[in-house]
């Protein structure tokens, strides 16, 4: 029990069902799995964007672009859909990967060939990518009505009684546990994330692994721009604007260090999921949504508080899985 | 091929000084300036107007401003991304003081001390919480504008006295703004504070290695807990600016801020791993953004195009460096 309770991940999830129970003494339908199962759904581009960015503040880098690239393939997405509805969804799915891994690679080559900081590349290409994305679109909107129903009605059929969407959030967590846990590029990245001088000692290629992070990051940001695009159904130069740094949000309150090597895929999809509990409670117990943004900046400041404290305590997360073996 | 990054130069008087000047960083963004100075006079013929020129001053320096307390931030190793969310705090609170009757030096005044007290707020969280900055002011981000969003709603604040719009409108001289002189007073004092004191020694010091500036007696906590109140009472400042050249608070005013504040201070030669950099190069780099911006707006081109070019222009900026660098290593 005392083991159990060293983990992050429980804590935050306790922090979730309490949030769930107090939401419910106001409004008892939101405890409702029919709600619950509505609110994972509607976090779940949140999840996914926070694990790319997960993988990425291992390695001590930081990505900002994730939102811009986001919309750029999402505007991408939606004009080749425009323009020849009968390219399948999942072709058009893969298009807005390789999209997205370009824009990744991007940064990734900027990073690992010139060693510009990673919070300075993603800068640049924040803004460049949002503008880019102005250029292609020459500013106009794609509306729901130039978008094929298949477009848009694909992540929205339910799969046993499951929407698409949250079949594609759970398989994403999937892989990426795998990678984190079992593979030996997530033993990397946290080793990078751990001790970058050490990590080449041990034989660790730190600038490709990043390179590797950046084309994860932008993979996972092309992704989501057609699942936020058919959600949302428009694609406009507005999309995701400012919202790279609800993922980091999301990212830091699952105890994910912005130093590098600590975090896990439990702690980033809880993260998400809390920021998502906080929005999606907000109008059903007739708070203001004008209260959104200084509730979830409080429960950053919070997290990151506990965070510190933690960290004191319980050492790398290396360390600590040394410990118990 | 490793993360290890090479020793930072250090300058000092040992150097020799012209061989220095010519391939300075500085140096560097006087070129840049100067390129995009012809080719915007040549791309319009309306540039080169005393009062054009005068208008080009108001793209860079109510972000100038910031950008020279988050250059000595940024020098000592910290971040502060709330400033824009400060921004629109104060202007907030001026707005509710306006509700209330108040004279322009009561809204300077409340301006002022809001920033300064949100400043203080997060060097309060670093310092003596020992918190990453870039998370915590992620945090007061959303926080101090969040307060703006719960107390405006989705209504404006209007109604400021005439003589309010002075500090965002005003002329002092002929074409020069009362925000031009304000930018280039702060440019003097920030580059006496950061190249000329000990205090700026200390900051330098900070960020070149926290844990031996902390053992040769420098209060590291004490010295980072100033510089954020420094960027908060600048953003303060540019509160007040920005209010009163639109005339009007809305919670979304000074939206985005914070990254073009860092896209100048970077720009600007300040290394974002601290402990190198410039005021002078932050001064060059807010005249560059201003100039691409201004020069493109000319061509009427949209702000959202613009910020491609500024994007470019950090990119490149930083890369050409390493690859002179690496291609004279390879010879």
């Amino acid at each position: 029990m005392k083991a159990l309770l060293k983990y992050r991940e429980i804590w935050l999830a306790a922090a979730i069902v309490v949030l769930i129970g107090l939401i419910s003494t106001r409004f008892p339908a939101f405890a409702d799995p029919g709600n619950l199962r509505q609110v994972f759904n509607d976090t779940s581009i949140l999840m996914i964007l926070a694990l790319g960015q997960m993988v990425v503040i291992l390695t001590r880098s930081i990505d900002l672009s994730m939102a811009s690239n986001l919309c750029f393939t999402g505007m991408v997405v939606a004009m080749l859909n425009a323009a020849h509805p009968a390219i399948p969804i999942p072709l058009l799915i893969v298009i807005a990967l390789l999209v997205g891994l370009v824009l990744g690679a991007i940064n990734g080559l900027l990073v690992w060939r010139l060693n510009i900081p990673s919070i300075v590349v993603t800068l640049g290409t924040l803004t460049i990518y949002r503008g880019a994305t102005f250029v292609l679109s020459g500013g106009a909107w794609v509306n729901a009505d130039k978008m094929s129903p298949d477009f848009i009605g694909f992540q929205r059929a339910a799969l046993l009684g499951i929407p698409v969407l949250s079949w594609i959030a759970i398989l994403v967590i999937v892989l990426f546990f795998i990678l984190m846990t079992r593979t030996a590029l997530g033993r990397s990245i946290y080793a990078i994330g751990v001790n970058p001088t050490a990590s080449v000692y041990a034989g660790i290629d730190v600038g490709r692994t990043k390179f590797i992070v950046f084309c994860i990051s932008g993979m996972i940001g092309g992704l989501s721009g057609y699942l936020w695009i058919s959600r949302y159904v428009i694609a406009s130069v507005e999309v995701a604007n400012g919202y790279e740094l609800n993922i980091i949000a999301a990212c830091v309150i699952g105890g994910i260090s912005i130093a590098g090597g600590i975090g896990s895929v439990g702690g980033a999809v809880l993260g998400a999921l809390f920021l998502g509990i906080i929005s999606n409670a907000l109008p059903v117990i007739n708070i203001s949504p004008f209260w959104q943004m200084a509730i979830s900046g409080s429960a950053i400041i919070l997290a990151v508080v506990l965070n510190a404290r933690g960290e004191r305590q319980q050492g790398r997360i290396i360390l600590r899985k040394v410990e118990v073996a | 091929m490793t993360d290890v990054p090479a020793p930072r130069h250090i300058p000092d008087r040992l150097d020799k000084p012209l061989r220095s000047a010519i391939f300075s960083w500085e140096a560097l963004l006087v070129v840049v300036a100067v390129a995009i100075f012809v080719i915007n006079s040549f791309a319009s013929p309306y540039f080169l107007d005393p009062y054009s020129l005068s208008d080009l001053t108001f793209n860079f320096t109510e972000k100038g401003l910031i950008a020279f307390a988050m250059a000595m931030l940024i020098i000592s190793g910290e971040i502060d991304l709330s400033v824009a969310a400060i921004i629109a705090l104060a202007s907030t609170m001026m707005g509710m003081a306006v509700q209330a009757g108040a004279d322009s030096p009561t809204l300077v005044l409340i301006g002022i001390v809001v920033g300064l007290g949100c400043g203080a707020f997060n060097g309060l969280l670093v310092t003596r919480l020992g918190l990453p900055s870039i998370v915590v002011t992620i945090g007061t981000m959303s926080l101090f504008r969040g307060i703006a969003f719960i107390i405006l709603g989705d209504q404006a604040y209007k109604g400021y006295p005439e003589s309010f719009a002075f500090f965002g409108q005003g002329y002092v001289w002929w074409v020069v703004s009362f925000e031009l002189v304000l930018f280039l007073i702060a440019a003097v004092v920030y580059w006496f504070l950061l190249h000329r004191t000990s205090f700026g020694r200390r900051v330098f010091a900070i960020g070149n290695n926290p844990v031996a500036a902390q053992f040769s007696g420098v209060r590291v906590g004490r010295t980072k807990f100033i510089l954020f109140c420094l960027t908060g009472l600048m953003s303060g400042i540019a509160s007040v600016l920005i209010t009163s050249r639109l005339g009007s608070t809305r919670p979304s005013i000074a939206q985005g801020y914070e990254l073009e504040v860092i896209t100048m201070v970077v720009l600007g030669g300040v290394s974002i791993l601290g402990g190198a950099g410039s005021i002078l190069g932050v001064v060059l780099a807010a005249f560059i953004m201003g100039l691409v911006t201004f020069g493109l707006g000319l061509l009427n081109v949209p702000g959202i195009v613009m910020s491609i070019f500024i994007g470019l222009l950090l990119i490149i900026v930083i890369a050409l460096p390493i690859v002179w660098r690496r291609l004279r290593g390879a010879r």
